[in-house]
Parts: structure tokens; C-alpha cells; sequence
């Protein structure tokens, strides 16, 4: 189990120097995050300020920990053996780490997508329905406009609607990966975690999947770990760069690929390393 | 292993380097004509001219491809800036053709005797060319943006020269065909200026990433 100790909260002033790209109010509040797995330590102090309904890119070399703090927000981490977090991740100004947090209710509020879909082994139909009926949707007919409601935001209704009942695994990889979007989107979470979602999809997928994270982030605060520069480039709107556990610059999007301010940020968009 | 891609965007540079020679030397050339009434001189950059045009084609070519390779930052600024630089070179390429073809002619009629001072206004564009390109090669914001108010020297000695030509024109009417020759040239080395100063401002931008054009009333 991991051993989730009492977050130590930033003092005033250090939260508000925390990397902060946009003006708008912060939805998630990193605060001088450190995680540990054993003794080796994969997040260094990270401080960062997430906007709601604006797509976050965490980009970096492998190893840098992009992944392992987009699991810290729903607190995936939490499944893994000796992992330790110091600092805190509010939500909505709650600290998800306090000890009375419902994880469950977290991962409602706080959906995840992976780089390779992992459909059920059921019917497309069912696949949606299940997270549904896990938080209380019963009724038929609820269902049923919940499930159109979500195939449907995930552009993905008008290819299966006359086949909901066939098997999900019959589906291609893209429109697996957009079914996992649906099942995430179905039970209304407030953000949702994207990690490397277009990895393993042909050039027409990835662009689908790109055009529907710009659709869901009217609805949805996104971020999303891409090794992917231009994908980086093209759907986000703030991007972060990791290097070895360190949050090296957070900034627009634009900034970042255009004029980074620095030479590490600079030396791996432009491919000199990593 | 080479870094392919560092070594196509040298040699976009390099040859945007050898381009920007050739401006160079059309323009100084074509100015050497006019004032020497060197009538084969005109003639040859006037010929020039296709090899410079044929440079911006290839540097566009060499940019496109690169931008396949979806470059970011630096190389991103670079590469863009690199296909603006090649356009006002371009564009220099021909204002030198203007001059030229305007010497060419001159070359054939009696001289206008006007004290103008148009070698002062060459020296002068010719001075932004070559100060702009060295921003460039040496990714100099401070030069290039010093060399920036220096156009509007030219420009007030294009004004003084229209103006100097027009009261010309009116006392001696007979020379008014070879006066707008003198007029056009005039105006193609102001326009030389402008472009050395485009360029200029492409080298802030490439530096800096910051957008200056159209921030200053030049």
C-alpha cells in the first residue's frame, strides 16, 4: 500500500510564487510536491497552478516524472508499493491527500485516460454503462441518453450507434481509445487525465483524438502527458516541462515553443536531447 | 551520428548567406553603374537578377521542408525568419534591377547636371544592407534594432532628392525623361533601406522572439 503522509502546506508566500501560466483561477493547486518510491526520490518540490477548461501539456524526456504527477492527481499513485508524497494537490481548494478524502469520489471528479485503451471485454454499450451504474445511474433510459450523451461528446456515436451491443474490442484503436474517452467523460468528471492517449495511433486517429480534447476542454480541465511535441503544440494551451523530477518552466503553450526562457526547454523541444 | 536536421537548417542559413552576397553585390554594382555611366555594368545586373530570384525559390524549397519536420523555438524562428529575409532580399534584388536598367539608359543620354547627393544615399542603404545581414550572422537584436532609425535618414534624402529633381525638371524642361530616371533610382535606394530595415526587424524577432514591425512611426 502506499503510505500517504500528512501534506505539509505551503506558507502563503510560496504558494503564490508558484508557476502559474494564466490569469484565471487555479482549479488544481500543486504545492511543493515531492514523491518518493522507496528512497529514490522522482518529484522534486513541484509547485503549479492548473486553470479550469484549459488543456495543460506535461511534456519531457522519459524518466522526468510527467506521468508520475498526473498519477498524483487522482492519486494513482496510491496503488503502488512504497511511494511517499510530501506537499499537497488541492482541487478545488480541497487537498486530495487529507486523510477523509473519498478516492473513490476522486476518481469521479478526476477521470483518467490511458496511452493504451483498455476497453472491458463487453459491449460497447456496456463499457459506458458500467462506470454509470457504479455511481447510481439505474434507470433504462437514463442510461441510454447518459450513454448517446457520452458517445456522442467523444465523437464516436454516429460510427457505433447501430452496433452497441457488438463487442468493444472489435473496435479500432482509435475508436477504442475515443470509448475510453466516453467512459471517462460519461460519469461527469471535473478534469481528466490523458497519458500519452494518441501513442499508439495511426496519424488519422491521433487527429481525431486531438480535435476531441479541443471539443471536451469546453467542458473539462485536461492535462495530458505527450512525448509529442507538436501534439503539445497544437492542443494545449499551457505546457509544462519536467526534467529529472524537476519542473524546469511552465508557461502558455506559445511561449514554450517558441521563445522558452530556458536552454533546457530550449534543448529538448528543439530535439537536442531526450 | 549527424544531427540531420541542425545540419538542413545550416544549410538553410549558409544559403541565405550566399543569397544576401549577391544582393549585396547586385546593389553596389548597379549604384557603381549609375554613377559611372557603366553601361555594360547595368546590363550584367540586370542578368543577375534571375540567379537571385532563383535563390528565393530554393530557400523557400529548403524552409518547407523543414517545416515538415515541425522545428520549435529557435529553429522555428529561424526557419521563418530565414524565408522573410529571402523575400526582402529578393525584393533588394530587384531595386538594384530598377537602378540598373535606370543606369543603362541614363548611360546613353548626356548627363543631368544637378549636384545630387545620391552616392551619400547609397552608402547609406548599402551600409543597412550589409549591417543588417551581420545581425543576422551574428544574432545581433542590439545592432539590428540600432540600425533601424537610420532609415529615416534615407528617407528624408530620397525627399530632398525628389525635391531637388522636380525644381530641375520645371527650369529645364528638356531633361525631364533622364530627371525620372534619377527620381526612380533615388526611390528604389530608399526602398533598398526599407528593406535592410524588414530585414533588421526579422533578426529582433529571430533573437528576441519579440515583434517590432509596425511599432515605430518610420
Amino acid at each position: 500500500m502506499a503510505e500517504i503522509l500528512t501534506p505539509k502546506l505551503a506558507p502563503p508566500e510560496a504558494s503564490a510564487s508558484a508557476a502559474t501560466a494564466m490569469t484565471g483561477v487555479p482549479l488544481i493547486e500543486i504545492e511543493d510536491v515531492s514523491l518518493y518510491y522507496g528512497a529514490a526520490r522522482a518529484l522534486k518540490n513541484i509547485s503549479l497552478k492548473l486553470e479550469e477548461k484549459v488543456v495543460t501539456a506535461f511534456i519531457g524526456p522519459s524518466g522526468c516524472g510527467k506521468s508520475t504527477l498526473l498519477r498524483c492527481l487522482n492519486r494513482m499513485n496510491d496503488l503502488i508499493d512504497n511511494v511517499r508524497i510530501d506537499g499537497a494537490i488541492k482541487i478545488g481548494g480541497h487537498n486530495i491527500y487529507d486523510g477523509n478524502v473519498d478516492v473513490i469520489e476522486l476518481r469521479k471528479r478526476v477521470g483518467m485516460v490511458f496511452q493504451k485503451s483498455n476497453p472491458f471485454p463487453k459491449s460497447i454499450y456496456e463499457n459506458v454503462a458500467y462506470g454509470l451504474r457504479l455511481h447510481g445511474v439505474k434507470n433504462k433510459s437514463d442510461l441510454d441518453a447518459r450513454i448517446e450523451e457520452s458517445l456522442s461528446a467523444s465523437a464516436l456515436w454516429d460510427e457505433v450507434k447501430d452496433r452497441l451491443h457488438s463487442s468493444a474490442l472489435g473496435l479500432s484503436g482509435g475508436q477504442q481509445q475515443r470509448l475510453c474517452i466516453a467512459r471517462a467523460i460519461a460519469i461527469k468528471p471535473e478534469i481528466i487525465l490523458m497519458d500519452e492517449p494518441a501513442s499508439a495511433l495511426d496519424p488519422i486517429a491521433t487527429a481525431r483524438i486531438e480535435d476531441l480534447i479541443l471539443d471536451l476542454k469546453k467542458e473539462f480541465t485536461i492535462v495530458i502527458v505527450t512525448h509529442n511535441m507538436q501534439q503539445a503544440a497544437r492542443i494545449s494551451d499551457q505546457t509544462a516541462f519536467f526534467y529529472i523530477g524537476e519542473l524546469v518552466e511552465f508557461g502558455a503553450t506559445r511561449k514554450i515553443f517558441t521563445n522558452p526562457a530556458q536552454k533546457r526547454t530550449e534543448d529538448y523541444v528543439s530535439g537536442r536531447f531526450g | 551520428m549527424e544531427n540531420h536536421f541542425e545540419a538542413g537548417i545550416e544549410e538553410l542559413r549558409q544559403k541565405l548567406l550566399v543569397m544576401a552576397s549577391h544582393a549585396e553585390k547586385s546593389v553596389n554594382e548597379a549604384v557603381q553603374a549609375l554613377m559611372q555611366r557603366d553601361h555594360d555594368l547595368a546590363l550584367r545586373v540586370k542578368a543577375d537578377d534571375d540567379i537571385i530570384d532563383q535563390f528565393e525559390v530554393e530557400i523557400d524549397e529548403m524552409a518547407i521542408l523543414l517545416l515538415t519536420k515541425a522545428p520549435l523555438a529557435t529553429n522555428l524562428r529561424l526557419v521563418t525568419v530565414a524565408m522573410k529575409i529571402s523575400q526582402n532580399l529578393e525584393r533588394i534584388g530587384d531595386e538594384a534591377t530598377k537602378i540598373a536598367k535606370r543606369a543603362r539608359d541614363l548611360s546613353q543620354e548626356p548627363p543631368v547636371k544637378i549636384a545630387l547627393d545620391l552616392p551619400h544615399m547609397a552608402n547609406l542603404a548599402l551600409a543597412m544592407v550589409k549591417d543588417a545581414l551581420d545581425a543576422f550572422v551574428h544574432r545581433d537584436a542590439a545592432a539590428a534594432r540600432a540600425l533601424i532609425p537610420r532609415d529615416k535618414e534615407v528617407d528624408a534624402l530620397n525627399k530632398l532628392a525628389h525635391h531637388q529633381l522636380a525644381e530641375y525638371m520645371m527650369a529645364n524642361p528638356e531633361t525631364i525623361a533622364r530627371c525620372l530616371h534619377w527620381i526612380v533610382a533615388a526611390k528604389s535606394l530608399e526602398r533598398i533601406a526599407d528593406h535592410a530595415k524588414n530585414i533588421a526587424e526579422e533578426v529582433v524577432y529571430l533573437c528576441d522572439a519579440q515583434d517590432i514591425r509596425h511599432t515605430l512611426k518610420n
